[in-house]
């Protein structure tokens, strides 16, 4: 198969993924502006930030509604849900040979729906109804690749970009609050807590999970825990690099070799796997969740070298 | 109800044109009753409830948005994608009238091919005084890189798709050989596709001869001219500009059902002598490449050194003969509009006989006689550029302001060996679907035709529309819808 073909099926993936990501911070973010008492601004600064486009928003005052049009469609925020979906759909559109009709098809008719959806700006009254139509039409999508595409190179290369990109966002996610989760004397306990954790957990739609597992209290060490190391979470970073591994252990099967990613995969597996949380949180979660981000670009660059998407 | 049907028809059915003449349409005589090959799909039609037709047409639309069956307009607004109209009324042809114009394109596809070995290599023609030396040497479609070179099995245009326009019951003329990188096939298989999922019932009573073998056929004859050296099975690329060319749909379209590659120039190099695509375990040789780029663009070595769609340094491959590259480079001479006038000749120089097939009437306008003509008549007449395409830069004379046809005066004044010009042919109609039933309209006829050691052609092709009432633009770019064409097995 071409360098190119494998590029443009990670990026679709990346990008779908991205979608979804985006829709689900808006969501959280606007939950809890609406849980809140006096809705505040600063929210919507936590949310830029999840989403990694808080520079780029600039220096004008961070309201709920210029937050919500730039995720929501602005052309010059590259992580905007009508970029990320333009950008995948391009993508695909690329690489339409290797996508069975079906899947084509889904991404195409999500992107025309998107569009359309967002082809004017969002009111408070509808944004609700909008990112749950973004949510089905990246279940959509995911759902129709999934249950049609032949498990086969192509397939890895799309799990690649999914897995990479949702590690990268859970982290940042995390990154981006890890102060609430470090104990604080102050605020243990209080509903001002419990808030933030809630968001959290609800940016990676795993609110309900979460009482499943850990029965309900909302604790720092089990959050952390859930969200880094848990093995069945599908959306933690343990997780993550459980399908990595396994698409790329395909790969060097198929293709009777190995690449450098294998090793840093391997080797980010292996430390999710024997680390834990208190050791975590001694050596301090920021700086934990820094380098895993950085492991986790270094592995994207050796998939993109090693696989040829360019050069 | 059949009554008021086929009186909608009677009154709509007809166009005038220019002189005051009906112009020909293929489906319903002067009478009011069906042609012979429309009959089965005349009655079929008249047993359809009216609202049906209109629901069945929004379903083809939605079909084609989904799928994303799209072209670009180039300098459009939004040069977003847009879809080409699809009317759900069938172009029909007998098996009779087939037959006569699959020889006709044969013999000229034939001595298209003999024509370019022709003046590549030894310029017969020329020397025995039937064309111009200049019209070939100084033309821009020449490539001088080819001379002496000799494609692999000889096959110089590969792929052709041969612009037919009818006016009347046996006037068939051919208006313009695409000899280059003729599109639309992609368009041919969806329309038929299409139509046999919205009206399976149709296919069971009228017999029509199949086409969706194309992509196998295009498969097969790239395959047998594969260069000498290459062992095995082939392997076939398509190489497209990328996702923003016009035509892209249809690249993926034909590689995917080729089971070919699909690649862009960055995917490609030359390295020990082949060229390679890169794939995620390094580079592999390409045997054929069925390019849908320019000459212009091919390779920056060789041709444009700004081009970033091509492959530096693939001709040296070309002239060694270790790829075959389909359509060869410097096949546009021959479809050359100022070449084309001389298409009489050359069928006869080459095939030794009469062509079956009649041209266009041209008036060349870089011979004064001919200008002056011209510029009496620019009311009457099509004036086209010599190397335009997509009817973009021509003047439809009868069809003009006054202003517009001054204007093209003074263009035609300043460079007249740009030009050519014809009489405003009154093309046939075939009605199409409208708001109130059907009413007729102009249509073209472009066939494609594969050649290797032997030519195939499809039966039908594609009908492209002028949907606009009286229009003779039937270009995609310029407001044009397609038809499903079927030819009759009879």
């Amino acid at each position: 198969m071409l360098g190119r073909t494998a590029q443009g099926l990670f990026w679709m993936s990346r990008y779908l993924e991205r979608t979804e990501n985006t829709a689900r911070l808006i969501d959280a973010g606007f939950r809890m502006s609406l849980i809140r008492s006096v809705a505040t601004d600063e929210d919507w600064d936590g949310v830029l930030q999840s989403a990694g486009v808080r520079e780029l928003y600039g220096e004008r005052p961070v309201t709920s509604t210029e937050a919500l049009d730039f995720l929501l469609r602005d052309k010059s925020n590259p992580s905007s849900i009508i970029n990320c979906m333009e950008y995948g759909r391009n993508n695909a559109r690329m690489v339409r040979t290797a996508l069975t009709r079906e899947s084509w098809e889904t991404i195409n008719e999500s992107w025309l729906e998107i569009r359309q959806l967002l082809a004017k700006r969002v009111t408070h009254a509808t944004v609700v109804d909008v990112i749950e139509a973004i949510k089905r039409r990246t279940a959509l999508m995911r759902g129709t690749f999934s249950g049609t595409q032949l498990r086969d190179e192509l397939y890895n290369f799309a799990m690649l970009g999914s897995f990479t990109e949702r590690a990268d966002n859970t982290a940042r996610i995390l990154d981006v609050k890890y102060y609430v989760l470090l104990p604080s004397l102050l605020h243990v306990g209080t509903s001002m807590d419990n808030f933030h954790w809630q968001s959290i957990l609800r940016s990676v739609s795993a609110h309900r999970s979460y009482s499943w597992v850990y029965e309900g209290d909302y604790k720092p060490a089990n959050i952390a825990h859930f969200l880094i190391l848990n093995r069945r979470m599908p959306r933690s970073l343990a997780f993550c690099y459980e399908t990595l591994n396994s698409n790329l252990a395909h790969l060097a099967r198929d293709y009777g070799g190995q690449i450098a990613a294998h090793d840093t995969a391997a080797r980010t597996r292996n430390m999710l796997l024997t680390t834990s949380t208190d050791a975590i949180m001694d050596r301090g979660l920021h700086e934990f969740l820094e380098d895993f981000m950085q492991l986790n670009d270094k592995l994207a660059t050796e998939i993109t070298d090693g696989y040829r998407f360019y050069r | 109800m059949l009554l008021a049907l086929q009186r909608t028809l009677v009154s709509n059915v007809f166009i005038k044109t220019g002189n005051g003449d009906l112009a020909f349409d293929e489906m319903i005589n002067v009478d009011g009753s069906p042609r012979e090959p429309y009959r089965k799909y005349f009655e079929w039609y008249n047993e359809q409830e009216p609202g049906y037709l209109t629901g069945k047409a929004r379903d083809a639309e939605n079909i084609f948005r989904k799928t994303g069956i799209t072209f670009a307009v180039y300098g459009h607004e939004d040069a977003a994608e847009k879809i080409i109209p699809f009317d759900l009324i069938p172009r029909i042809i007998s098996g009779s009238e087939w037959r006569k114009l699959a020889q006709g394109i044969e013999q000229r596809v034939l001595a298209l091919n003999a024509f370019l070995e022709d003046i590549y290599h030894k310029q017969e023609i020329i020397r025995a005084g039937r064309i111009p030396r200049e019209l070939i040497e100084k033309n821009s479609a020449f490539l001088p890189q080819m001379i002496g070179m000799k494609p692999p099995g000889g096959v110089y245009t590969h792929i052709i798709g041969t612009d037919i326009v009818r006016t009347g019951e046996d006037q068939f003329y051919v208006l313009e050989d695409n000899a280059r990188t003729p599109s639309g096939v992609s368009y041919m298989l969806e329309d038929r596709e299409t139509m046999m999922q919205m009206f399976p019932e149709l296919f069971h009573r009228v017999r029509v001869r199949p086409v969706e073998d194309y992509p196998k056929q295009l498969r097969k004859s790239l395959d047998h001219l594969a260069p000498p050296g290459c062992k095995g099975k082939p392997r076939v690329a398509v190489l497209t500009p990328g996702i923003f060319n016009s035509a892209f749909y249809e690249h993926a379209f034909l590689a995917d059902q080729m089971g070919a590659e699909l690649v862009e120039g960055s995917d490609l190099r030359v390295m020990n002598g082949k060229v390679c695509m890169r794939t995620t375990l390094g580079y592999e040789p390409v045997d054929v490449l069925y390019r849908r780029v320019d000459d212009d663009f091919l390779d920056p070595l060789t041709f444009r050194p700004d081009s970033a769609l091509g492959i530096a340094g693939i001709m040296d491959v070309y002239r060694a003969g270790n790829i075959t590259i389909a359509n060869a480079p410097g096949t546009g001479i021959s479809d050359d509009k100022a070449i084309y006038s001389y298409m009489p000749e050359i069928v006869e120089f080459y095939t030794g006989r009469k062509a079956i097939l009649e041209n266009v009437p041209t008036w060349r306008c870089s011979e004064p006689g001919s200008l002056r003509y011209v510029l009496d008549n620019l009311p009457d007449l099509v004036v086209k550029e010599v190397h335009g395409s997509g009817g973009y830069g021509m003047l439809v004379g009868p069809t003009s302001t006054k202003k517009e046809i001054a204007d093209f005066a003074e263009k035609l004044k300043a460079k007249p060996g740009n030009y050519i010009a014809q009489p405003t042919l009154s093309l046939s109609t075939v009605p199409i679907m409208v708001k109130k039933g059907i009413a007729p309209r102009h249509v073209d006829l472009r066939p494609y035709v594969l050649v290797s050691d032997k030519v195939h052609i499809i039966p039908g092709g594609l009908t492209r529309v002028a949907l606009k009432e009286g229009s003779l633009v039937v270009n995609s770019s310029q407001g044009g819808g397609t038809k499903d064409t079927w030819v009759l097995e009879d």
